[in-house]
C-alpha cells in the first residue's frame, strides 16, 4: 500500500486528504479526512489518472514577437505537462488564427489537440 | 458626438452591460476603450477555469471573451478603441482622446463605469532596496509572457499569493523559468485552493506563509531578494532571514478598482471597496451613472462580473428610457453586522426594487461552520449554514421584494455572521 497526502481541491475548505492505495487498483483506494463526497472523488482521480488542461502560447511568424494563446482540448495526464509544454516552445502557426484552430493534433501522443483559444486577425 | 449610453471599458462588465443595454432596446450603446482590442484581462488570462457558471464549461480567458466580444458585434454595439477617457463631468459629458481624433467630447444620457481594477505596485507596498529592474507586478509579466512573447526572468520570487500570482509561478515554470519561493504575508493564503494545488505543489514551488521581502539587492538588476517570517503583528523577526538568489521579483498584493475617472467626476466612493458606493439599481450618487465588474468592488470570478454588469446595463437602459428615476424615496440602508467587511448595494429604494435582489459581500476573516444571517429590523429572516467563509470568496444573499416591502419605515436591512466555531 501507498500513502500520500493531498489538499482538496473542492471547496476553500481545503481538507487535509490522507489517501491510502495500491497502485493501478482504483478499488483500493481509501481516503479519509474528506468532509464531503467531492473529496473522496477528487482524491480517488488524483492517484489513479491525475489529469490537467495544460495552456499556454505558440509563435506566430508572421506576427513579430507575438503569440496565439493555445490549450489542450481536453486534459491530459499530469506526467505529460512538461512534455506538451516544450511541443509548445516548437510550434509556429501563421496568423490570422481563429479559436478552435488546431495547432498540433495528437500533442505528444496524449490523444488531445492542442488548440488555438484566441483570434488573433 | 452623442450617445444613450456611454460604457467606460470594453473588459468583461463593459461588454456584458452593453449586451444588455442593447438587448433591453436602447439604440445608442458606445463602449471607449483604450486598448487595441476588447476583452479587458481576459485576453491575457490564457489560463482555462473560466465561464463555468455561465457557460457550464470551462474556457480560457480569450474564449469567454470572445464569446461576449461576438454577441455584441452582432447587436451592433458601437466601440471605440485606442480611445483613453480622460475626464467625466458631472452632466455626463466625457472627454476622451485618440491618435486618430484627438481630443473630443461625448454627450451621453446615461454612463456605465466598467474600468476594472489594477494590482497594487511596489511604491504601495513599503519594500526596501534599490529600483533594479526586475521587479513586475505579476500582471505586468503576465503580459509580457502571453501577449508580448518575451520572459521577464528567468529565476523568480513571487511576493503575494494572490491568484494572478500563483497562476504566474506556473506559466513562468512552464517557460523554463524557475520559481524558488512564493512569500506570502498572511498567515494564510488569499488565491483559490486549486490555483495552490495546480500551480504550486504541481510543480513543488514552495509557498512561505507569514513571510515577507525585507530587502531586494542590486543595483542595476535584481540580484536576490531577503525573505523573512513575521510576527502576528506583520513585523519581520530577526534571524528568520533566508537569502534567495533571483533576477526577477513578481508582485501579486491585491487589486485596486481603478476610480480616479470617478473620483475626478465627485461619485461618492467607499473607502473599504475603493470602488462607488451604489444603490439596487448599481447607480452612484450620481443620478445616471451606474458602475459594475472590478471597478465596483474586486471579484473573484469573471461570471459574476458578467451578471452583476449585465444587471447594471439594463438598469442604465431604463433610466435613458424614462423608467427609473429616483424620487425623493428615503433610501433603506444595508448595514454591515460581524464579520461582513462591505455590501454591494449598500442601500435599496423600494419602488425600484425587482422580485429578487442579490446583494454580493465578502467577510473579513476566515470563519469554520458560520452562518450567514439576513436582519430586516430586528428580525431574522434568514440563516444560511456554509462550511466555510474567506476573505478570497465573495459571498451573496438573496432578498425578496416582499420582504423588503413588509418593512416598517426607519428600519435598515443588516447582513452578518453568528455561530462560527472557534
Amino acid at each position: 500500500m501507498e500513502t500520500r497526502h493531498l489538499t482538496c481541491i473542492g471547496c476553500p475548505m481545503g481538507c487535509q486528504l490522507t489517501v491510502t492505495f495500491e497502485p493501478g487498483n482504483r478499488d483500493s483506494v481509501k481516503v479519509t479526512g474528506n468532509t464531503c463526497k467531492r473529496g473522496e472523488l477528487y482524491a480517488i482521480d488524483e492517484v489513479t489518472n491525475p489529469t490537467r488542461t495544460v495552456t499556454g502560447t505558440v509563435r506566430l511568424k508572421n506576427r513579430h514577437m507575438k503569440v496565439a494563446p493555445v490549450k489542450t482540448k481536453t486534459p491530459v495526464p499530469k506526467d505529460k505537462i512538461f512534455d506538451v509544454a516544450e511541443a509548445m516552445m516548437k510550434i509556429e502557426l501563421e496568423a490570422p488564427v481563429r479559436i478552435g484552430d488546431i495547432a498540433c493534433a495528437d500533442v505528444c501522443g496524449t490523444g488531445s489537440d492542442l488548440v488555438v483559444t484566441g483570434n488573433i486577425d | 458626438m452623442k450617445t444613450k449610453i456611454a460604457i467606460i471599458g470594453g473588459g468583461p462588465a463593459g461588454l456584458a452591460a452593453a449586451i444588455a443595454a442593447k438587448e433591453a432596446g436602447v439604440e445608442e450603446v458606445l463602449i471607449i476603450e483604450r486598448d487595441r482590442v476588447l476583452g479587458g484581462i481576459l485576453n491575457q488570462c490564457i489560463h482555462n477555469g473560466f465561464g463555468l457558471h455561465t457557460f457550464k464549461e470551462e474556457l480560457t480567458g480569450p474564449e469567454y471573451a470572445a464569446r461576449f466580444i461576438e454577441k455584441a458585434k452582432e447587436l451592433n454595439v458601437e466601440a471605440l478603441l485606442n480611445t483613453i477617457v480622460i475626464d467625466i463631468s458631472r452632466d455626463k459629458v466625457i472627454t476622451a482622446m485618440s491618435a486618430e481624433k484627438g481630443v473630443f467630447t461625448i454627450e451621453a444620457e446615461a454612463i456605465v463605469l466598467a474600468m476594472g481594477c489594477r494590482e497594487r505596485p511596489r511604491g504601495a507596498l513599503n519594500t526596501p532596496g534599490y529600483r533594479p529592474a526586475g521587479i513586475y507586478s505579476a500582471g505586468t509579466a503576465q503580459r509580457y509572457v502571453n501577449i508580448e512573447g518575451k520572459m521577464p526572468g528567468h529565476d523568480v520570487v513571487i511576493l503575494g499569493s494572490g491568484d494572478i500570482g500563483l497562476i504566474m509561478a506556473r506559466r513562468m515554470t512552464l517557460e523554463g523559468a524557475k520559481v524558488h519561493a512564493v512569500a506570502e504575508l498572511m498567515p494564510y493564503s488569499g488565491g483559490l485552493k486549486r490555483n495552490i494545488v495546480q500551480c504550486l505543489d504541481d510543480f513543488d514551488i514552495p509557498l512561505k506563509l507569514s513571510t515577507t521581502v525585507v530587502d531586494i539587492a542590486g543595483k542595476d538588476r535584481v540580484e536576490s531578494v531577503t525573505l523573512a517570517k513575521v510576527d502576528a503583528k506583520n513585523k519581520p523577526i530577526p534571524g528568520t532571514e533566508e537569502i534567495i538568489k533571483c533576477d526577477t521579483l513578481l508582485l501579486s498584493c491585491g487589486l485596486l478598482p481603478e476610480n480616479e475617472l470617478s473620483s475626478q467626476m465627485g461619485v461618492d466612493l467607499s473607502p473599504i471597496t475603493g470602488g462607488p458606493r451604489v444603490d439596487e439599481s448599481l447607480e452612484t450618487d450620481i443620478d445616471g451613472v451606474f458602475a459594475c465588474g472590478n471597478v465596483l468592488h474586486v471579484h473573484d470570478l469573471v461570471d459574476y462580473v458578467s451578471k452583476e454588469a449585465t444587471e447594471a446595463g439594463e438598469h442604465a437602459a431604463e433610466f435613458v428610457k424614462g423608467a427609473s428615476k429616483r424620487d425623493s424615496e428615503a433610501a433603506i440602508g444595508i448595514e454591515t453586522g460581524n464579520g461582513v467587511r462591505y455590501t454591494v448595494p449598500v442601500c435599496i429604494r423600494k419602488s425600484r426594487l425587482r422580485d429578487l435582489l442579490t446583494v454580493r459581500f465578502r467577510v473579513g476573516n476566515v470563519y469554520k461552520d458560520p452562518e450567514i444571517c439576513v436582519y430586516l429590523g430586528d428580525k431574522c429572516i434568514q440563516r444560511r449554514k456554509k462550511q466555510i467563509c474567506a476573505p478570497g470568496e465573495m459571498e451573496q444573499v438573496i432578498l425578496k421584494k416582499t420582504d423588503i416591502e413588509a418593512m416598517n419605515s426607519g428600519e435598515t436591512i443588516r447582513i452578518a455572521i453568528e455561530n462560527e466555531s472557534k
